[in-house]
């Protein structure tokens, strides 16, 4: 029996069937995770066993299990966790430990969800490697000299590797969906506003979204449904629509828009070809693909590096090692304190991402940068609307190309952005995005494939994915087998 | 040599009056003990997202229709971003591109003249931390309590000419909020802060010349002074031929002098952009004509109304006008009809102004009531109370309420009008003072007063004295 293959219906229906305790499906994944080198976790949830206990309490009482009742799920550590450690894997919030729970932890542990650890990430969601982390990088599980993708590298690898069920991660510009991607996992970002940001630590607060990590489609739609809903601590979630639990699929009528934009320079031939191909099996099974053009799609990567800095920049001031946070013990003055405890508690990424932020957002300069990504940003989502007159959703590949070696992009930051191409659309517009896995590229590693939807369409994503998950025969087969 | 016109602008910084802050549900209250009104919204701590207060909102709309703005449906907020320890998130939010109220006015009275005074925006925002330093430690301390607090800012056109202006202009504001229960402005605990632009200009010309703002001014007497210190100060800049630089300026109240706070080049940067924690504001569609509709007659109206078809000097006017408590008293004592705005106006402006200034007490705090001052009013109008008497039951009214008869019979303060009564007292007098009737028959007038005034204190005040002076004529020539 090996837990790591199994679905969360699976384990719900062993939980229930009492074939299994919540606290031995707890220990069968602490277990793994020490003796674990994907380094996927920053810090484990010491209150775990007693969350899995209070849940088998309830399975011996016949109490009704609510639907993550029991299961190992893994939490980006940029998510606020009431009492437990919270640290964006920066040394600025190396002993951090917020007072409330994030709004979707919240909804977590109400659907009875066992929060097993909190896990590695870029710092404060700042990057697609999963490598700038002052607790080291997040090994691929599907080979451990590469990257797991990022940021939500943690999340991804844990779920992949069976460390946890299921994982929450953040995405910003893609930190789900192409760590997803790499791992070979399903991620989901979801529309703007669907899901609370109430407690997630703000890297650039109008793009992000709290999104779900799962081995198939049927398993990261359930978690995306329990997190997703209004919540009274964030205003701007206040949409009551939530995805559905039940998935059914079918591809018949399907229009599917294919923009050339996201099959172009940057992305390497194989991945277009399995992302093709994939593509052409959906229109065997009944899908239409939809040849589109979204020339400013070419200026999404400029557009989102001007506003997500320009927020960050903004929403990173408050680290001034005072109240919370590292305090540099190196100072003569309060100024030199700040000044101290912000260079030495930021890491390289996070720390030219405030200088860009800052930058674009000054007197005289603000007119150039940020205010023409502010109306380029309004003109994608323009350009988002119109082709959705024309089709259902969106197909692209999720990453430029299969997971990389660990370590060979450290210092050209420009590339490592523009590989974000694919993904930084969706957040810019506010969209609902998924990532599921089509095939395999070099080394066998998994290619993920991106459909993006129309505005709180996420139940379309869902069966369209979910469509091509059953008509293939399944993520972990396509990955061996190379494709459809 | 150049004639030079002092140019101001002011931006006015009121608390609203909230029961919680304005982006979290901690209370919205001054003098509790520090940071003990707290959470981690106020306290900018990581991932706490702002909420906001709806009743800030209104009220803020409440003050843009007194002050005549436009009221924009759709709003929405900024961030401003700058790093003082005082403010916890290292941005306020505030409202730039797109405030709640634009282009509105203020009229004032100035020495008998009428100013409109327009007001460029009203836009809601909040209030930062309290830091106290203490010298003598050499530490600084931290007070988050009064972070969060809901505030509007006011912000003028530079159409104020003279601190008088300025002064006139806070006053109208102050009572304006204050009698629509906006803020409480009250002075001391900071709920009512002003920053000041002053420039000069050449007389008759149109060009502006360079501004200093100046910051930190926590009462309106101090705004005078930092008003006529700047405008002194740059005078005589220009004067010597030196030039003005722009520069932010703190006004040390104290001392009477403003120090250099910054200079144009190390301006602040506030890299403002729109607030993505917070959704555009969107007023209900009937907000703006309830509010309009629900408008009482504002301070500054009253003002008119006092002066212009009342006749009540300014000074007493604008006394009344500008205090919702006495506008009350005075207006409904009006209403009564038994006595002449006049009278009234006199007697709030005297006795009960002195009397709650000695006490610190408000006008609900007394037993005076608004039919009981009517009625004392009439009375000393109509010859039935001295003025004395009358403030003698007034004091008794004051402090014990009742009724003016029963008092004034009480104390026996009737106002004698019975001429009998008079000519008899007045016959007393004239038989004891020989020598100062001779004077008056003689022409000196003063003598006669001199009379009167035995008699008055013969009757203990109460006689009427209108008739004393007219029996006391009669009586002299009579004898002549």
């Amino acid at each position: 029996m090996d837990l790591r293959k199994m679905t969360v219906s699976q384990l719900r229906e062993m939980l229930i069937s009492r074939k299994i305790s919540a606290s031995e499906l707890l220990s069968v994944h602490l277990e793994r995770i020490e003796r674990s080198q994907l380094n996927a976790y920053i810090t484990l949830n010491d209150k775990a066993m007693e969350a899995a206990r209070e849940i088998d309490r309830r399975i011996s009482s016949g109490q009704e299990l609510p639907p993550l009742a029991g299961l190992p799920i893994a939490v980006k550590d940029n998510i606020s966790t009431k009492g437990l450690r919270t640290t964006c894997a920066s040394k600025m919030l190396e002993n951090y430990i917020p007072p409330f729970d994030a709004g979707v932890v919240e909804k977590l542990r109400s659907a009875g969800a066992v929060i097993i650890d909190k896990t590695n990430m870029d710092e404060f969601g700042m990057g697609s490697s999963s490598e700038n982390s002052t607790f080291g990088p997040v090994r691929n599980p599907r080979d451990p000299s590469r990257s797991a993708g990022g940021s939500s590298g943690g999340s991804a690898a844990a779920v992949c590797a069976g460390e946890a069920v299921l994982a929450l991660g953040t995405d910003t510009g893609g930190s789900v969906r192409q760590p997803s991607s790499m791992c070979g996992v399903v991620g989901i970002k979801p529309t703007y506003g669907s899901t609370s940001r109430s407690g997630l630590i703000a890297f650039a607060s109008s793009l992000e979204q709290v999104g779900a990590i799962g081995r198939t489609v049927a398993d990261a739609a359930l978690l995306q449904g329990v997190i997703s809903g209004p919540d009274p601590m964030d205003p701007t979630c206040v949409i009551k629509v939530k995805p559905k639990n039940s998935i059914q699929g079918t591809l018949s009528g399907l229009r599917i828009g294919v923009p050339k934009e996201l099959f172009g320079e940057g992305i390497s031939d194989l991945t277009k070809d399995v992302v093709m191909r994939a593509l052409s099996f959906m229109e065997r099974h009944g899908a239409k693909l939809i040849p589109l053009s979204l020339p400013e799609l070419r200026y999404s990567v400029s557009c989102y590096y001007m506003i997500a800095s320009a927020e960050a920049a903004s929403n990173l001031g408050r680290y001034d090692g005072i109240r919370f946070g590292h305090a540099s013990s190196e100072h003569s003055s309060l100024a030199e304190l700040f000044r101290n405890s912000r260079s030495e508690g930021f890491g390289r990424e996070v720390k030219r991402r405030i200088l860009l932020g800052t930058y674009v957002l000054s007197a005289g300069y603000a007119e150039k940068y940020y205010r023409r990504a502010a109306s380029m940003r309004a003109k994608i989502c323009s350009g988002f609307e119109t082709s959705f007159s024309k089709c259902h959703m969106i197909a692209s590949p999720t990453a430029t190309g299969v997971a990389f070696p660990l370590g060979i992009k450290r210092d050209d930051p420009t590339e490592l952005y523009s590989a974000d191409i694919c993904t930084v659309p969706a957040n810019l517009a506010g969209l609902p995005a998924i990532s599921f896995p089509c095939g395999s590229g070099e080394g066998g590693l998994p290619i993920g494939i991106q459909l993006v939807g129309r505005k709180f369409a996420e139940d379309q994503l869902f069966s369209a994915a979910y469509s091509f998950e059953s008509l293939s025969g399944g993520y972990e087969q396509l990955i061996t087998s190379g494709g459809v | 040599m150049a004639e030079y016109q002092s140019v101001i602008g002011l931006e006015v910084h009121a608390e609203l009056k909230t029961a919680s802050k304005m982006y979290c549900s901690c209370e919205n209250k001054f003098g509790a003990p520090p940071n003990t009104l707290v959470c981690p919204v106020c306290m900018g701590y990581p991932g706490a997202l702002p909420r906001l207060n709806k009743k800030a909102v209104e009220l803020a709309v409440k003050a843009g229709i007194a002050m005549n703005c436009t009221i924009q449906q759709n709003s929405f907020q900024d961030r401003k971003n700058y790093f003082y320890p005082d403010l916890p998130k290292s941005y306020q939010i505030s409202q730039s591109e797109k405030p709640l109220c634009v282009r509105g006015y203020l009229d004032i009275l100035v020495n008998g003249e009428h100013k409109r005074i327009r007001i460029n925006r009203i836009h809601i925002e909040e209030d930062a931390g309290k830091l106290i330093h203490d010298a003598e430690k050499g530490i600084t301390l931290a007070d988050y309590n009064r972070c969060g607090v809901p505030l509007i800012e006011i912000v003028t056109e530079p159409d104020i000419s003279s601190s008088e202006e300025a002064h006139a202009f806070l006053e109208t504001v102050r009572s304006t909020l204050k009698a629509l229960d906006i803020s409480d402005c009250k002075m001391q605990e900071g709920s009512v802060r002003c920053d000041v632009n002053v420039s000069l200009k050449e007389k008759g010309s149109e060009i502006l010349g360079t501004r200093c703002e100046m910051k930190n001014i926590n009462s309106f007497s101090g705004a005078v002074r930092g008003i006529e210190y700047e405008i002194k100060r740059q005078l005589e800049l220009l004067r010597s031929g030196e030039h003005i630089q722009q520069e932010t300026r703190r006004w040390d109240d104290s001392r009477g002098v403003s120090t250099v706070m910054r200079t144009k080049e190390n301006a602040m940067d506030y890299r403002f952009f729109p607030e993505p924690d917070l959704g555009l504001i969107s007023l209900p569609d009937d907000l703006v004509s309830q509010i309009k509709g629900s408008m009482p007659e504002l301070p500054g109206e009253k003002l008119f109304r006092y002066t212009e078809k009342l006749g009540l000097k300014e000074q007493e006017a604008k006394i009344i006008a500008f205090d919702k408590d006495k506008a009350e008293l005075f207006d409904h004592c009006l209403s009564l009809e038994r006595a002449s705005a006049k009278t009234l106006c006199s007697l709030i402006v005297g006795e009960i102004t002195k009397y709650l200034n000695d006490t610190g007490d408000q006008i609900s705090d007394t037993k005076l009531t608004s039919l009981a001052l009517a009625e004392l009013a009439g009375d000393t109008e109509q010859g039935r109370l001295s003025s004395s008497s009358a403030k003698k039951v007034l004091s008794e009214l004051i402090t014990s309420g009742g009724n003016v008869k029963e008092i004034t019979e009480r104390l026996g303060l009737a106002q004698i009008s019975d001429p009998e009564h008079i000519q008899k007292i007045v016959a007393e007098i004239i038989a004891q003072q020989p020598k100062s009737v001779q004077e008056f028959r003689s022409g000196k007038t003063n003598a006669l007063n001199h009379l009167i005034g035995l008699c008055m204190k013969a009757s203990k005040g109460r006689a009427n004295p209108a008739m004393v002076r007219e029996i006391a004529e009669k009586l002299i020539k009579m004898e002549e």
